[in-house]
């Protein structure tokens, strides 16, 4: 049975996006899309989180939080970057403070294209967190590290 | 049904203690995601599938272990093994009161776990959940006085088998019950120090920290409390056990509908018109019962 | 009675002995030890040689001592009539010559017939209390050995009177044991009057204006329980020539209706009942090793003591309603005050008068059931409030605080205190610890025969599980990192009293049954003719988890201090902003330290807001209690 697919829970956070992103991330959890019928949960916690869904570019600010963020979540996990600026930076690559993609800091599973990303992309690409998530969990099992401490 | 009811009747005590251990966490768990799908569809949602909490349960169970410090799982461990005795102890026959002390001493563990990490949200929840505590402790007591003055014994077993309707004598603690069973199951507008909602928490109030298995034996003992407090509703209509089963589902199906048409309320509001409404509901009731004695 | 006068005598011995030049000091300290063994020793001497039997009376050739007494008295009175002119307190003195004239004249007009034909008694009652007093006072003595020195460290303004502390201390010993000893209620009345001044003269021991005003405040109070307590005596002997209180308890139950309401009183000023209560919590002005003595474990504990013994009389009337609802308003709202307490010595105090509000309800419920879960709450409280007053106090010299709020981390910079601490806590408000259970079984009793009690009930205990856990959660909280570990500082007496009064509070827990139906059920016997039926169900429900808490609690913090190893540790959760554990990020790039405070609700809970309410409900309760006494 593949649990975590079945219950795959988001935190979600915001780098620098205009919010367009995160208003599409929210649209997909109202009754049009309901990501809950796929046990999709938006915790707003990283300790609670098997998804961590970056909107907007990373900049010098939300680097370290970002860090801190999937630091604080417990293994297995996968990152989302939802939109073109998490995934690219976009237009705003070549600003003075901005690192870029999410890439840049962490690693990416997932590239959501999409300015907004639609709720439909996002969550075709959360559905396909949940296969990474399962494979990673698959591969925890097999190298035995189902818990490092 | 009747087969059904003498076969429960007919279990000896730590078989009945062994059943409410093994099939509680299975019936909490449906009725849990029988409400998630419920709430979904009054949202206008499809919502998730029925057996959705147990998909979270197992997956939880498989996440890494994460803590803040070492001690902080053990609380936890507490809340569920003291939960589940007085659960148990419930299902069992066995004194009322001592259920209840049993599921006070179960909610302290909680409590302190919350606090122990030392996290503000975490922090926060706590201070949160000891308000609510306060604030249906009282009713939960006295739900237990006013079984006592019409049947005479505090012993779950006695209370079942009264023979006439408790609910006909207990109108006022049975509403007064109702609403701190608002607070208990943890729904709109009293789910202070934590929600299942992502509309009305942040982050997740005293659960903040506990992640994982932590968080897994959080949900459980969720559903063994909502088996438990169900099986005290049922007292108030044991006189006939179908109707009983019925109206412990229905008020169970009423919790959510208040769950979906209410905001979260001040801690000031919760705490000030809980002990208000057992005040009238529930005080008035004991001392009516107290005058026709 | 050679074991009764022992013990009222060898404690005043002691305590003259204390005011003698000192050999060595070490020497001091060997003789406070075997003192100590003695008098824990003799209590439980008592308690095998009178097992198996009913009480015991004694007579005892008493002018002389009763001559004796007149003078001691008269000798206080002057004492005190001289210091309350010296500073100024005219209600004090004029309340010490009421007094005194009422004895003296008593004693001139009367006291020459009064025959009494036991003086001295032992039943089990007295000896629960002797072995409250003996352990738990020697125990004190043994933590005041310790403490002393860090006091006058601690505060080099205060007067170096060790020996005059130890003198009171043992003086107040050898009173309590008479209190508990005496048949006599001239005696009683005596003793009753030494604790009065040994409590005067300890809460004003620092000698500085806070502790004085204090100090008067509680003799005042004190000094009119002990005229009324006169009166009483007084109208006793003129109505029905009774000086006995076994005979008390005999006589028709009309006719001595007004002295036994006179004696409760007395009994509620001394516990510090709703209106007396502020005497209490000012009282803890005095050293920790007082506070816990004096005004947790014994001398409050005589006051409802007193009222036990005379509630049989009031049995039935209004006045016994009028008590158990005096009883019930200072549990309730002590309870409620302490919620809004942050200093922890007052939330101690707010806390005992609670749990003594509830022993005088079930007192003037006087079931046997009640008294049953009276006298077990007096000896689950005993122990773990005095455990709790001693760890504070401790706990105050090295934070340099008694407030709560200072104790964030506390199990990480006093891990082995805590750990006791919350032993003592535990005691206090936890499932299967002493004192739910007792309140479990007072439920019982209340539903029985006074619903309206058993609401109150049900709102205080739900306030005490709050400023408990607040409180708890506090100490126990743990965070990332290093903190400094003070606790090499508490000296070795204080341990040893710590370690004998936390296994005091989880022994007197599984001991309960041994209690009650060997101590409590006898003595119940004798009162009622009946003992309350328990369910033998529920007692092994209570003993199995009480056990399994003590097996679980140590192989739990065992196995996740040392066997868990399959865990990753991560900072807590502070929006992301983390810069280390106990600090984010916050605006401007400013380093923000975390600060975690409790609820006190002051709003709700404020102790100006509630201590009137109190105050003049249970004011209009007294005045109703003997207007129907004296009618």
């Amino acid at each position: 049975m593949g649990w975590f697919k079945r219950s795959p829970w988001i935190l979600h956070y915001n780098a620098t996006s205009c919010n367009g992103c995160d208003i599409e991330l929210i649209a997909s959890l109202t009754p049009l899309y309901d990501l809950e019928r796929f046990g999709i949960i938006n915790t707003g916690n990283p300790k609670h989180a098997d998804i961590l869904a970056v909107t907007g570019s990373v900049n010098e600010k939300s680097t370290q939080v970002v860090r801190n963020l999937y630091d604080q979540m417990p293994n297995p996990k996968v990152v989302v970057a939802v939109g073109i600026c998490a995934t690219s930076g976009c237009v705003f690559q070549d600003c003075y403070n901005v690192q870029g993609g999410v890439d840049k800091v962490l690693p990416v599973d997932v590239y959501i294209p999409g300015c907004a990303a639609r709720p439909e992309a996002i969550i075709d690409g959360v559905m396909k967190a949940c296969e990474i998530l399962e494979e990673k969990y698959a591969q925890r099992k097999k190298s035995g590290k189902l818990a490092e401490s | 049904m009747n087969e059904l009811y003498a076969l429960i009747k007919s279990l000896s005590v730590p078989e009945r203690m062994l059943a409410f251990v093994i099939l509680a966490p299975l019936a909490g768990g449906l009725l849990s995601g029988i409400d998630r799908k419920l709430s979904a569809r009054l949202q206008g949602r499809y919502g998730p599938p029925v057996l959705q909490p147990f998909y979270d349960v197992m997956k939880l169970l498989r996440k890494e272990r994460i803590i803040v410090n070492k001690f902080q799982d053990f609380p936890i461990v507490l809340f569920l093994l003291f939960t589940i005795f007085s659960g148990a102890l419930f299902f069992a026959g066995a004194d009322l009161l001592l259920t209840i002390f049993g599921l006070a001493l179960a909610g302290t563990f909680f409590v302190l776990g919350g606090f122990c990490v030392s996290s503000p949200y975490s922090h926060l929840g706590a201070e949160r959940e000891i308000i609510q505590t306060v604030a249906y402790e009282p009713m939960v007591i006295l739900m237990a006085v006013g079984m006592y003055q019409v049947t005479g014994s505090f012993r779950v077993g006695t209370i079942a088998h009264h023979h006439a309707p408790l609910i006909l004598y207990l109108p006022g603690v049975f509403a007064g019950f109702l609403y701190i069973l608002t607070i208990k199951f943890r729904k709109s507008p009293f789910d202070l120090s934590m929600s299942h909602h992502a509309h009305q928490e942040i982050v997740r109030g005293i659960t903040t920290e506990f992640s994982g298995p932590a968080l897994a034996l959080i949900e459980i003992t969720h559903w063994y409390e909502v088996m438990l407090l169900l099986g005290m509703v049922y007292l108030f209509f044991a006189f006939n056990p179908w109707l009983a089963v019925v109206m412990a589902l229905a008020t169970y199906l009423f919790e959510i509908f208040i769950d979906m048409n209410y905001a979260r309320f001040k801690w000031q509001l919760t705490f000030m018109s809980a002990w208000l409404f057992t005040a009238v509901a529930g005080v008035s009731n004991i001392i009516v019962l107290s005058l026709m004695r | 009675m050679n074991a009764l006068i022992f013990l009222i005598v060898f404690p005043l011995a002691v305590s003259f002995l204390a005011l003698v030049p000192p050999l060595s000091l070490a020497v001091r300290k060997g003789v406070g030890v075997c003192v100590n063994i003695v008098l824990c020793a003799v209590p439980i001497y008592l308690l095998v040689a009178n097992l198996d039997q009913g009480p015991a009376y004694f007579h005892l050739e008493s002018t002389i001592i009763d001559i004796g007494m007149l003078i001691v008295e008269l000798f206080i009175a002057g004492y005190l009539i001289y210091i309350s002119f010296t500073s100024k307190r005219y209600l004090t003195a004029l309340l010490v010559i009421v007094q005194s004239v009422i004895m003296v004249s008593f004693e001139f007009t009367s006291g020459h017939g009064m025959q009494i034909e036991h003086s001295l008694f032992v039943d089990k009652f007295s000896i629960i209390m002797a072995l409250i007093v003996g352990i738990i006072g020697s125990a004190i003595c043994l933590y005041a050995i310790g403490y002393l020195p860090e006091y006058h460290e601690h505060y080099r303004e205060v007067k170096d009177r060790r020996r005059y502390f130890a003198f009171l201390m043992y003086l107040f010993l050898a009173a309590m044991f008479g209190i508990v000893f005496s048949n006599n209620l001239m005696w009683l009345y005596f003793f009753w009057e030494i604790t009065t001044v040994c409590s005067f003269l300890l809460i004003g021991y620092r000698d500085d204006e806070p502790s004085r005003e204090s100090a008067f405040r509680a003799l005042n109070m004190n000094l009119v329980g002990g005229v009324v307590f006169a009166i009483g005596l007084v109208n006793l002997y003129s109505s029905s020539g009774i000086m006995e209180l076994d005979k008390l308890l005999q006589t028709d139950k009309g006719m001595v209706l007004l002295p036994a309401v006179c004696l409760a009183f007395a009994g509620l000023v001394k516990s510090a009942q709703f209106p007396f209560s502020s005497w209490l919590t000012g009282a803890m002005v005095a050293p920790t090793p007082v506070s816990a003595l004096l005004h947790s474990s014994t001398m409050v504990k005589a006051g409802v003591y007193l009222i036990l013994r005379v509630a049989p009389v009031m049995e039935n009337t209004a006045a016994a309603k009028m008590l158990t609802l005096i009883g019930g308003v200072s549990f309730l709202v002590t309870a409620l005050i302490a919620i809004s307490q942050s200093n922890a010595k007052k939330v101690l105090a707010y806390s005992t008068i609670s749990n003594l509000g509830l022993i005088v309800a079930c007192a003037g419920v006087n079931t046997a059931a009640a008294v049953w879960s009276a006298i077990l709450l007096i000896i689950f409280h005993a122990v773990a409030k005095s455990l709790l007053f001693l760890c504070v106090g401790i706990v105050e010299y090295k934070l340099d605080s008694r407030d709560i709020e200072d104790m964030d981390y506390l199990i990480m910079r006093l891990p082995k205190l805590t750990a006791v601490m919350m032993t003592g806590m535990a005691g206090m408000f936890l499932a299967p610890f002493g004192m739910i259970i007792s309140k479990f079984i007072t439920l019982r009793a209340f539903v029985e025969s006074n619903p309206a009690m058993a609401i109150i009930l049900a709102y205080g205990s739900a306030a005490t599980i709050f400023f408990w856990t607040k409180w708890m959660g506090k100490i126990m909280s743990i965070r990332h990192g290093v903190a400094e570990v003070v606790e090499h500082r508490v000296s070795r007496w204080e341990w040893i009293t710590l370690g004998i009064l936390a296994v005091a509070t989880v022994v007197v827990c599984l001991a309960f049954p041994f209690f009650s139906f060997h101590v409590i059920n006898p003595y119940l016997l004798e009162v009622f003719g009946k003992t309350p039926v328990v369910d033998a169900f529920n007692v092994m429900m209570v003993f199995i988890i009480m056990v399994g808490l003590l097996i679980i609690l140590p192989l739990g913090l065992l196995f996740y201090a040392f066997v868990d190893k399959n865990y990753k540790r991560v900072g807590i959760y502070l929006g992301g902003g983390n810069i280390d554990n106990i600090t984010f990020e916050g605006a401007m790039a400013s380093t923000q330290p975390i600060a975690l405070k409790n609820y006190y609700l002051e709003k709700y809970f404020g102790e100006e807001r509630l201590f009137n309410v109190g105050v003049f409900v249970s004011l209009t309760l007294m005045i109703i209690m003997f207007g129907v006494a004296v009618i």
